[in-house]
C-alpha cells in the first residue's frame, strides 16, 4: 500500500498555485456582484500567467474601489483620490511603461466624480484594464444615484431618478478607448472570457461589469439588480479566449464564428447568436447599443476592438527602459551643455 | 543742463498698448544697460489680455545694485494716448519725459522735463512698408534713450543682434534702422536737460540675462526629473514651456533619438497633480508646476501625497486672486497655503528662491528633498521672478548625486527577507519603499490615504493612526536639518530686525539701507530660504527687540506661519510689513512702514 499523498496543486505557466493571485479577505457585503468580479479577475489573471510583480492595481474611492485589496495580494496597490485613478494610473505608467495596470472604478468614481479624468483618459489609450463595477448607486454613502442609473429607476426608498444616464461604453467608443466590453458579474464565462482578452490588449480596455448592489439596488424597479438583468442581458455573442502561449488548433466554422487577434498572440473567438456582430466597427457599436437600451435590453459582449491606435505610452517616444530606473549618467545633462547654456544667456 | 548729473541711478518707465511689440524694444534697451556694465532690473507690468489694454515696462538702472522695483520714475516713455496723460501727472517733479508728439503733453506740466519725438514720421523714413511700421515703431524710442542717457550706440547694436539671433537679420536690420532714426532725432533735436546718465561700469561680467521660470526649468532637467505634468496657467506656463525645449534639446538618447522624459498637458491641475503621485509612487521624479488657483485644486492629492508618503516637486509661480483676479500681477499669495494645504494635519516643505540661481539651484534640490523624505515639496515663485528678465550669475553645476532615497531593490529584499513599508527603521521618520514592477514576491504593498499600520494593513485603530502621524512628524523634523539655512546679516548693536522670504529680498536690503542713511536706523535682516523654520530664526528674533516680517499678502501669511511654528514668548516682538498692490514690491513701501511703526518718521 503507498502512503497517500496531497494532489499536486494545479499551477499557471509560470509554475505558480492560485495563492499569490488571491488577496485579503473582502470587506464588502455577502453577495456583492464586486466580490464575482474579484473572482473572475483573480482567475484570469493566474490562467494568463500575470508575474504579480509587475501588477499595479490602481482605484480611486467606493466599494469597488476597495476590492483590489482582495486581489494580488503580492502586487502593488493604490487606493488613491474619489474620481481620480485614471490619472494616478497614467503617472505609474510614464514611470514605468512595463507595468501591468489593472485599475477598478465604480460608476460613482467614474461617470459622476470623476467623469473628466475618464472621458480624458479614453482620449490617450494608456494600456491598462479599465475595469467598471457598476451597479447604478453610492453603496458606502448608502443608495444614492449615480450618473449612470438609468432613467425612471427607483432607488431603495422609492425615489424615481429623473435624468438619463451616462453610458461609459459608448463614451469609451466614442472617445478612444480601443478594447470596449460590457458584461454582467453573474455571466461567468463571458467575465472570465473578456476580462482575459483585456488583460491582453496593449491599449485602453474598458470593461464596464453590471454588478448589483444587494444593500441598496437590488430590488424591484431597479435596473441594476440580479433580477432585471437575468431578464434583460442580451449578448452579443458567446466568447472563447486563447492565450498566446496556448497553441491549439481551432476549427472555425465560416460565418458562425469570428476570430480576432490581439497584438501578444492571443485569439479571441466571437461565436455568433442571433445576429453577426462585427466589434470593429465604432458606428456599428453605437447604432447597437442605443437600439438595445431603446428595447430595454443590456447589451453585453465585445463591442468595440481597435486594434490600430498606439497606447499612449508608445506615442511619447520614450527610450524603452522605464524612466523610473533611469540612472543619474543618462537623465542629468553635462557640464558641458550647462556652460553652453549659460553662454546662450549671457 | 542740470548742475549734478545722476548716473547710472535710475529708473525708465514705458507706457505702451499690450500687444505693439514694445517687448523687443524694451529688452533690447535693458540689456544695452546690462552690456554698460551696469547693474540693470526690468519688470514688465502688463494686463491680462492679447493686445490693445496698457502696459508697463520698468527699467532700473543701479549703480549701488539696487534691483528692487523703484517706486519714483525719473524717465518716462508716454506711448500709450490712454495712458499719457495719468502718467504724467502721477511724475514727481523734475522727472523727464519722452512722449509721442501728437499727445501734446508738454502743456500738462511745467515742473517735468519735455522731450517731444514725432514717431509717425520716423518710422516711415525707416520702414517703407506700412505694414511693418508697428512692428519697429517703438524700436525708435530705444535709439532716443540711448542718446539721452549716454548709452553706447555700440551696445544696442548688440543688443538688438543678441536679441533678434542669427537668423532674423532682417528684422534685426530694420529695427537698428529704428534705433538710428530715433538717435539721430534726439541728438539734432532733443538738447539734453534732465540729470540723467548712464555710465560704463564693470559689475556684470560673466552674468546672465534671464527669467526665474527659465531657471527653474533648467533646474528641473539638471535634477534629472522624468516626468512633467502641466496645465496650462499664468505666470507658470512659461515655466513647463522652457522645460519642454531643454527637454526636448537636452534629454534623447544619442543613439535611438527617443526621449528620457515624459511630458503630458493634462485636462485640469486635479489630473497633473495625480500624474505626479502615480509617477512618483512608481519612481519617477515627477513634477508639476501651476499657480495658486492650481494649487487649490490639486489640494486633495497633495494632502494624499503627504499621506501616501509619495514624492513631487510642485512648483507654485504665485499670483494675485483666484478665477480671473490679477492673473498677471505678482503675489506671494500661498505662502500659508502650501504650509499645510488639504485636510487632515498636513505640513509641507517649501522652498523661497529669490533670484534665478536660486530657481536653478532649488529646483534641482527639490527633487533629491521629496525623494529622501518620501513627500510632496514646494518651491514658491512669485511671478515678478518667474516672469521678468534678471541679471544672474552663471548656474553652477549641481554638486551633490541624484539621491532617489529609501528605496529597496530586489537584492535588498532577498537580503532582508521583505520589509514593513511605514516603519522607522533609521529612527529618523523615513521609512523605506520599493518601487511597483520589483522582481520579488515580498516587493508589493498597498498604499492608502486611510489609516494603516506600520506593516501597511488597513487600520483604523487610534494607537495605528497616532504612531503613524507621530512618525511624520519626526519626518518633517528631520527635513529640517535638510534644507537650506537663512541669508542673515547681523548688524552688530542692532536692536531692530527685518525677515523676508523670496523676492522681498530687494526691497529689503533697499530699505535696510535706506533707514540707515535716511533715519540712523541700523537694523540686521534674515532672508529664509525655505520652511519649516530653523533654530537661527529663533536665535534671530531673540536677539532683536523688533522683528519686522515682510508679506507681499493682506495677510501676513509668512508672520502668520511664524506664529504657528514658533515658541508664543518669540512672538511678542513681530511686526508685520505687508504690501498687496500686485506690483512688485518696492523698498520705500517698506522703509516707510517700518520708519512710521518706529516713531521715527
Amino acid at each position: 500500500m503507498s502512503t497517500p499523498t496531497a494532489p499536486a496543486k494545479k499551477t499557471n505557466r509560470l509554475g505558480f498555485d492560485i495563492l499569490p493571485y488571491r488577496g485579503g479577505k473582502t470587506t464588502l457585503c455577502a453577495g456583492c456582484g464586486h466580490n464575482a468580479v474579484t473572482e473572475r479577475l483573480v482567475e484570469a489573471c493566474w490562467e494568463l500567467g500575470v508575474e504579480p510583480w509587475r501588477v499595479a492595481k490602481i482605484s480611486g474611492i467606493g466599494c469597488s474601489s476597495k476590492t483590489p485589496a482582495y486581489f494580488l495580494g503580492q502586487s502593488h496597490g493604490f487606493n488613491s483620490v474619489h474620481g481620480r485613478a485614471p490619472a494616478v494610473a497614467t503617472g505609474a505608467l510614464l514611470a514605468n511603461h512595463e507595468l501591468r495596470c489593472v485599475l477598478i472604478s465604480g460608476d460613482g468614481d467614474t461617470a459622476s466624480i470623476g467623469l473628466g479624468q475618464y472621458m480624458h483618459t479614453l482620449r490617450r489609450n494608456p494600456a491598462m484594464l479599465y475595469l467598471i463595477e457598476n451597479n447604478g448607486v453610492y453603496g458606502l454613502t448608502k443608495g444614492q444615484f449615480s450618473a449612470t442609473s438609468d432613467l425612471g429607476a427607483k432607488s431603495k426608498g422609492g425615489a424615481v431618478n429623473a435624468f438619463t444616464p451616462i453610458d461609459c461604453c459608448l463614451a469609451a467608443i466614442e472617445y478612444g478607448a480601443t478594447f470596449v466590453a460590457r458584461s454582467f458579474s453573474g455571466d461567468k464565462k463571458q467575465l472570465a472570457a473578456l476580462l482575459r482578452a483585456a488583460l491582453s490588449h496593449d491599449g485602453l480596455a474598458v470593461v464596464d461589469v453590471i454588478s448589483p448592489c444587494v444593500a441598496f439596488n437590488d430590488h424591484e424597479g431597479s435596473t441594476k439588480s440580479y433580477s432585471y438583468m437575468k431578464d434583460h442581458e442580451e449578448p452579443l455573442h458567446e466568447i472563447d479566449f486563447i492565450p498566446f502561449f496556448n497553441d491549439i488548433e481551432v476549427e472555425i466554422e465560416e460565418g458562425a464564428t469570428r476570430e480576432v487577434s490581439l497584438h501578444d498572440g492571443s485569439r479571441i473567438l466571437l461565436h455568433k447568436l442571433e445576429h453577426d456582430y462585427d466589434p470593429s466597427s465604432r458606428l456599428n457599436a453605437v447604432t447597437r447599443l442605443h437600439q438595445a437600451s431603446d428595447g430595454d435590453e443590456v447589451l453585453t459582449g465585445l463591442l468595440y476592438l481597435d486594434r490600430s491606435r498606439p497606447s499612449f505610452t508608445r506615442t511619447l517616444n520614450m527610450v524603452d527602459r522605464p524612466l523610473a530606473t533611469l540612472p543619474e549618467s543618462v537623465t542629468r545633462p553635462s557640464r558641458e551643455a550647462l556652460e553652453r547654456i549659460n553662454e546662450e544667456y549671457r | 543742463m542740470h548742475a549734478t548729473p545722476v548716473v547710472n541711478d535710475f529708473s525708465i518707465h514705458v507706457a505702451t498698448a499690450n500687444g505693439s511689440g514694445s517687448q523687443t524694444a524694451n529688452s533690447v534697451l535693458m540689456r544695452s544697460i546690462f552690456q554698460m556694465g551696469v547693474p540693470v532690473s526690468g519688470k514688465n507690468l502688463f494686463p491680462s489680455n492679447i493686445a490693445g489694454l496698457p502696459t508697463w515696462f520698468t527699467i532700473r538702472a543701479s549703480r549701488k545694485g539696487y534691483i528692487g522695483r523703484k517706486k519714483e520714475i525719473d524717465l518716462l516713455i508716454a506711448m500709450n494716448p490712454e495712458t499719457a496723460r495719468e502718467d504724467v501727472m502721477a511724475l514727481d517733479a523734475g522727472a523727464a519725459v519722452v512722449y509721442d508728439e501728437p499727445l501734446a503733453l508738454a502743456g500738462l506740466r511745467d515742473d517735468l522735463v519735455f522731450y517731444a519725438v514725432p514717431f509717425d514720421k520716423l518710422v516711415t523714413g525707416v520702414c517703407p512698408e506700412p505694414k511693418l511700421r508697428k512692428l519697429v515703431r517703438n524700436m525708435i524710442y530705444t535709439g532716443v534713450a540711448a542718446q539721452l542717457l549716454g548709452i553706447d550706440i555700440d551696445e544696442v547694436r548688440k543688443a538688438l543682434v543678441k536679441q533678434f539671433g542669427e537668423r532674423k537679420k532682417k528684422a534685426a536690420e530694420m529695427n537698428w534702422q529704428a534705433v538710428l532714426a530715433g538717435q539721430s532725432y534726439a541728438s539734432e533735436n532733443l538738447p539734453k536737460a534732465d540729470p540723467l546718465k548712464v555710465e560704463r561700469m564693470d559689475a556684470n561680467h560673466g552674468r546672465l540675462i534671464i527669467d526665474g521660470n527659465t531657471a527653474a526649468a533648467l533646474g528641473c532637467v539638471f535634477a534629472g526629473a522624468t516626468v512633467l505634468t502641466w496645465y496650462p496657467i499664468t505666470p507658470s506656463s512659461s515655466l513647463a514651456e522652457a522645460m519642454i525645449d531643454f527637454l526636448g534639446r537636452l534629454r534623447q538618447d544619442p543613439e535611438t533619438g527617443k526621449a528620457t522624459y515624459a511630458v503630458v498637458q493634462a485636462e485640469d491641475e486635479l489630473a497633473a497633480a495625480g500624474m505626479v503621485l502615480g509617477a512618483g509612487w512608481a519612481g519617477a521624479r515627477a513634477m508639476t508646476c501651476t499657480s495658486g488657483p492650481g494649487i487649490s485644486l490639486m489640494s486633495e492629492f497633495l494632502g494624499l501625497g503627504y499621506f501616501a508618503e509619495i514624492p513631487g516637486v510642485f512648483i507654485d509661480v504665485q499670483r494675485v486672486g483666484p478665477s480671473t483676479g490679477l492673473p498677471t500681477r505678482t503675489m506671494q499669495g500661498d505662502t500659508l497655503t502650501n504650509a499645510i494645504v488639504s485636510h487632515g494635519d498636513t505640513r509641507h516643505p517649501l522652498y523661497f528662491p529669490s533670484n534665478p540661481e536660486e530657481c536653478f539651484s532649488m529646483a534641482s534640490e527639490a527633487f533629491n528633498l521629496a525623494e529622501k523624505f518620501q513627500t510632496p515639496v514646494f518651491v514658491n515663485l512669485d511671478l515678478d521672478l518667474g516672469m521678468n528678465n534678471w541679471m544672474s550669475d552663471p548656474f553652477e553645476y549641481p554638486e551633490l548625486p541624484v539621491d532617489r532615497g529609501k528605496v529597496l531593490s530586489t537584492e535588498d529584499l532577498e537580503r532582508l527577507g521583505g520589509f514593513s513599508r511605514y516603519q522607522d527603521v533609521d529612527g529618523d521618520g523615513v521609512a523605506y519603499r520599493t518601487l511597483p514592477g520589483t522582481p520579488h514576491d515580498k516587493a508589493g504593498y498597498f498604499t492608502r490615504g486611510t489609516g494603516h499600520d506600520e506593516h501597511a494593513r488597513y487600520s483604523e485603530k487610534a494607537d495605528d493612526w497616532i504612531a503613524n502621524m507621530d512618525r511624520l512628524s519626526r519626518k518633517f523634523e528631520s527635513i529640517r536639518g535638510a534644507i537650506p539655512a537663512p541669508e542673515v546679516r547681523f548688524h552688530p548693536g542692532a536692536r531692530v530686525g527685518v525677515v523676508c522670504c523670496g523676492t522681498s529680498r530687494y526691497a529689503m536690503e533697499e530699505a535696510c539701507d535706506q533707514l540707515r542713511e535716511e533715519l540712523g536706523l541700523e537694523t540686521s535682516s534674515l532672508r529664509l530660504k525655505a520652511y519649516p523654520f530653523t533654530a537661527s530664526l529663533d536665535e534671530f528674533i531673540k536677539a532683536h527687540d523688533r522683528v519686522y516680517v515682510i508679506d507681499q499678502n493682506r495677510d501676513a501669511q509668512l508672520l502668520a506661519l511664524m506664529k504657528l511654528d514658533l515658541d508664543p514668548v518669540l512672538l511678542l516682538s513681530l511686526r508685520s510689513v505687508r504690501y498687496y498692490g500686485g506690483l512688485p514690491l518696492d523698498a520705500r513701501t517698506v522703509s516707510d512702514e517700518i520708519a512710521r511703526q518706529e516713531g521715527i518718521r
